[in-house]
Formats: C-alpha cells, structure tokens, sequence
C-alpha cells in the first residue's frame, strides 16, 4: 500500500513528506509506548502512535521505521517534526482514533508486525 | 575517537533530560551509517543502546556512554551513577518495571528495556551496586556467520 492510499484512507493531513507519496508500505503496527515499538517494530513499518513527544520520532528512527501516522488529530511536538525533517521520516496526522485507523488499513490489506513474525 | 585498536568515542548522558533522551543513540546510529556498517547491526545497536539511554535518563543521574568499534564487533559500555538494581534477575523479566507516571507519558517503563537489550546483544552482562549505580556491557558481533 502505497503512503498515498494510506492518505486517502484515513484523510490525512500531511505534516512532512508530501514527496514520498509513491513509497509502498508492507506492514503496520499501532502503539503509544515505544518500549512495545522497540521491542515488537520491525525495518519498514508504517508506526500508528497517539504519542507526540519527540521520542515518537526517534523510536521511529531507531527501529527504521518508513512512516508516522499520529492518530486522533495529534499531531508531533516541533522537536519531533524537525527531528522528522532531519531523519527524512514522512509523518501524517489523522482524525480517526487508533483502533478506526488501524482497522481502515488492515481491512484494506496492510497487515500487521505480528504477520511477519508468524511467517517467519 | 579513532585508536589504533578502532574506533572510540564517549557521551554523557544526563539523568531526568527527557527532552533530550534518545539523543546519543541517534547520533551513534549515524556514525555506524557514516561508517557503512550493514542496516540490521546498526538497527540492533541502534535499540540497545536507546533503551540503555532511556533507563539511565528514567533512573540514574548521569552515566558515561561509550562506543567501541573493532574490525570484530561494536561494543557499548554504560556505567551510571544511580540507584542501581536490587535484584538483576527479576529486572530481566519482561514485565517488571518501577516505572513512575512521568516516564509512562514519555511511552517507556514497560519493563521490556533489559529483557529487549540482551535479545538485540550478541553478548550482553549487567552488574548492579544496589545504592552506587550500574554497569551495562553490551556486544553485537559485526561478522554475524553462525551468531544470532
């Protein structure tokens, strides 16, 4: 799924990466604590966090996150867009709650971390 | 920063600057990129170390953080001035934390760091002065044939 579908389904805004649109996605996971996120994200991951300090981003940035969704209409403190900018991390904010967001993408075939880790 | 053994360089990381917390690690993860080292050991590095940083900035009061290079392996070595653990064992456990409110908001203190330092390690040792501090030894192999 490409950032752009992801986009379209959630209505999001785009907070940086408004060129990276054509970039595929292949899995996502939804937390707001980056002790799960470090342990449980995987390379790639599109990361769904209602979490807006700057630690949001750098978790993203240390597991090799691809993308930050912020759910419920959050959107990252400046410490965390510049450190976005910096690290080239495309962010988005959307209005729906975590489990709507999350449920829109899975049901429209992004899975979830835990499908890699069964097929490994 | 470079001896004749690798490479070397040292942090300080200050106990309680959330704001900041994080920061070394991100900057450790751009020299190992600088560097070319392959993604997946930059990535293990990258979270060992970023959960060493958070556990010092949740608990201690400051530590030195240091960063080894050899052709052989990448070693990160932590030593705080803090609390210290009272008992290593049940610290490993996934699960436990001592966590407060203030560290819980930041999206840490779920009792995951240790257990999730030593599952990215190659190698990984702990030792604890109750009341003093604690050291962490933390070992990720660059030549990964027939390691984890």
């Amino acid at each position: 799924m490409t950032l752009k579908e992801i986009k379209k389904l959630l209505q999001a805004e785009v907070i940086y990466g408004i060129d990276r649109l054509e970039e595929e996605i292949q899995w996502a996971g939804g937390s707001d604590l980056m002790s799960d996120v470090l342990a449980f994200g995987k390379p790639g991951i599109l990361l769904l966090t209602g979490l807006t300090n700057a630690q949001s981003v750098r978790t993203a940035n240390i597991i090799d996150a691809k993308a930050i969704v912020y759910v419920r209409g959050k959107k990252p403190d400046k410490e965390g867009i510049k450190l976005a900018r910096e690290k080239e991390i495309p962010i988005f904010s959307t209005k729906y709650m975590m489990y709507t967001a999350c449920g829109l993408l899975f049901s429209h075939g992004l899975p979830g971390v835990s499908k890699i880790q069964n097929n490994k | 920063m470079s001896t004749e053994n690798g490479l070397s360089k040292r942090f300080e990381i200050t106990g309680g600057d959330f704001g900041k917390a994080g920061s070394i690690s991100t900057k450790i993860k751009e020299i190992l990129q600088e560097i070319g080292i392959n993604s997946t050991i930059i990535r293990r590095t990258a979270i060992a170390t970023y959960e060493a940083e958070m556990n010092v900035v949740m608990y201690a009061k400051k530590a030195d953080l240091t960063l080894h290079l050899t052709p052989a392996e990448i070693s990160i070595r932590v030593y705080d001035e803090g609390p210290g653990i009272e008992n290593i064992e049940m610290a490993m456990q996934e699960g436990f934390s001592t966590a407060t409110d203030e560290m819980r908001e930041m999206g840490f203190g779920a009792g995951l760091g240790l257990p999730n330092i030593k599952k990215n390690a190659d190698r990984f040792e702990i030792s604890s002065t109750p009341g003093k501090g604690t050291a962490l030894d933390i070992t990720i192999y660059l030549n990964q044939e027939g390691k984890k």
